[in-house]
């Protein structure tokens, strides 16, 4: 499990689980999971177009997902977001429709390009998956304070003068970069698993935001490693362990958080009936 | 005139049997779709109808590894899915996001297994493309009268809550307050729209169906503030891409020298894309002429604000 073409798959899979932790503790702060969702589904049909003009699939990737971004950044300024989302998902899905029925390629490759092909890694791909994974990690901590601001009271951050539409613009071109780098690695739907679940089981944990992003990637390295073994293990998808294994923590998170709010309000009734 | 008439209708169009079913079928989902699609756009639950395909898409890969009909597997998964996004749902408009993006992301998770195990028993082959894109083209009259029955149920039971639903969209607290079952009004619309986004994923492929339920009903709400009149355009609209799209897909076949026919699904939804950019021009231009009395866009607001 830990032979030399193995640590490539436990690498980049740990570089993509902090990214993706870190990112996806505001993808849901934020409520854009859709975005989420709807940028790396929709760069995948930049790789079809790459392979069909025989350049790098990585550029591909990373034109599609930025013009993803800055389609759904502007459109949303005169339409409803979600609307906006889902017509530049679609746009971009349908023209990797077209660009697939132009190639020849082999199915296995659009598989794995969707649900990843983590134990394919090669040693060269993990130099750039680092160094995107840095940027990403760079761009939040330079716009944190603002992105954090603007996430949790709009108001109060525009009120400020934080630009809530320039912040939304950024924060999903960090989306767009985290998908060019990961969509190669796990696929371009199981990032998205990996973007909600762990946070959102975080988030019931804690409220407080540093300690719930860091717990974020704490549960995005596990389910992540989990996944890895237990795909080689039983050989089987590792995408499908990830999904199941998000669904799993957030259950959880929501477990505990009922579990302490039932403990919490018990002794606070009897406060209030014996208070006066 | 003629040679006109040819260069449009290419030779045989009308004649094939394909663009028979394919029309039919079109026309029936974008119907279908279109209906519900006002309220998915209006209760600005986008995000769910687009995750009830893939949900569905999942369903569908199950069903094709265990060998029971893809109706069954398609809407049954839906059903489920969309039971369990509107239990887990938040009131809120975040939360309610988040449990769709949890199960979607188990969904997801599942049709890599499903798919995964059905390609390496090796009795097909083309199906993830197929459950990702599907093709209306690939499609047999068979499958006809199922989309015309699940159609009509999702459309009979949007007919039958209609007017609470309505209530509940605009305003839940009025509607709460008029005793109104606001959850079970809610559950129900799910459950019409797990239908209809189930049998059009299956019918017509993902991508078509997002792009039916979302782009008529959106371009239509921005050019009429009237329930029944946005219902009327959204359902024309989006019939007449449908048969546009066709249309250029079977022409596409003869332009240049290569025979190299471009996916129907491209023409559809590029029409359904530049017919939603085209709605927002009216709006854009009233705003202009009268500024005082057309409320302030967001964009707006920033400009002001800066």
């Amino acid at each position: 499990m830990f032979a030399g073409f193995m640590m490539n798959a436990w690498t980049t899979a740990t570089i993509v689980a902090v990214v993706a932790g870190v990112v996806g503790y505001f993808v849901v702060l934020r409520g854009s999971a859709f975005p989420a969702h709807a940028i790396p589904k929709g760069a995948f049909a930049g790789a079809a177009g790459a392979s069909l003009l025989g350049i790098s699939t990585l550029l591909g990737l990373a034109v599609f997902s930025v013009l993803g971004a800055l389609g759904i950044g502007f459109m949303s300024r005169r339409g409803r977001r979600d609307v906006v989302t889902a017509l530049a998902l679609v746009m971009m899905l349908a023209l990797g429709a077209a660009f697939l029925s132009r190639t020849t390629e082999y199915e296995p490759e659009i598989f794995s390009l969707l649900f990843g092909e983590v134990l394919g890694v090669s040693s060269t791909e993990i130099l750039p998956v680092a160094a995107l994974g840095l940027a990403c990690i760079a761009a939040v901590a330079v716009i944190y304070r603002p992105l954090l601001l603007s996430s949790v009271v709009p108001d109060i951050a525009e009120a400020r003068g934080i630009r809530g539409h320039r912040i939304e613009i950024c924060f999903l071109l960090v989306v767009a970069l985290a998908t060019a780098m990961t969509v190669p690695v796990v696929g371009a739907l199981l990032i998205f698993s990996l973007m909600i679940g762990p946070p959102a089981a975080a988030r019931s944990f804690t409220s407080r935001p540093l300690l719930a992003m860091c717990l974020s990637v704490v549960i995005a390295l596990v389910i992540v490693w989990a996944a890895i073994a237990a795909s080689y293990l039983y050989n089987w998808p590792i995408g499908f362990f990830v999904g199941a294994l998000g669904a799993l923590a957030y259950g959880a998170g929501r477990g505990w958080a009922a579990w302490r709010r039932t403990r919490t309000t018990r002794p606070g009734a009897l406060t209030a009936t014996f208070g006066h | 005139m003629h040679q006109l008439y040819t260069s449009v209708f290419e030779p045989g169009f009308f004649a094939s049997p394909q663009v028979h079913v394919a029309a039919t079928l079109g026309a029936l989902v974008a119907v279908v779709c279109a209906v519900v699609g006002v309220f998915t756009v209006m209760r600005g639950q986008s995000f769910a109808g687009h995750s009830l395909g893939d949900v569905s898409a999942a369903g569908g890969s199950g069903a094709l590894l265990i060998g029971i009909g893809p109706v069954a597997g398609f809407v049954g998964l839906g059903i489920i899915g969309a039971g369990v996004m509107e239990m887990i749902g938040v009131r809120r408009v975040r939360g309610r996001d988040l449990a769709t993006g949890i199960v979607l992301g188990a969904a997801i998770g599942l049709s890599a297994l499903f798919l995964y195990l059905t390609s390496t028993s090796g009795a097909t082959t083309g199906a993830a493309q197929q459950v990702l894109f599907g093709s209306i083209f690939t499609t047999t009259s068979g499958t006809i009268p199922a989309v015309a029955i699940l159609g009509a149920l999702a459309l009979g039971a949007i007919a039958a809550i209609c007017r609470p639903l309505l209530l509940a969209t605009v305003s839940p607290d009025i509607a709460a307050a008029r005793g109104i079952p606001v959850r079970l009004v809610g559950l129900a619309y799910m459950l019409a729209l797990a239908v209809s986004v189930g049998l059009s994923s299956l019918a017509i492929g993902a991508i078509l169906s997002t792009a039916l339920l979302i782009g008529p009903a959106a371009a239509a709400l921005r050019l009429t503030t009237r329930v029944a009149r946005a219902l009327i355009i959204a359902c024309l609209t989006g019939v007449a891409a449908t048969w546009v799209g066709i249309l250029l897909a079977y022409d596409s076949y003869y332009w240049g020298s290569a025979h190299e026919g471009l996916p129907v699904s491209f023409f559809i939804v590029a029409l359904i894309f530049a017919t939603y950019l085209a709605s927002g021009v009216p709006a854009a231009w009233a705003s202009r002429s009268r500024p005082e009395a057309a409320p302030a866009t967001a964009g707006e607001r920033d400009t002001i604000a800066a």
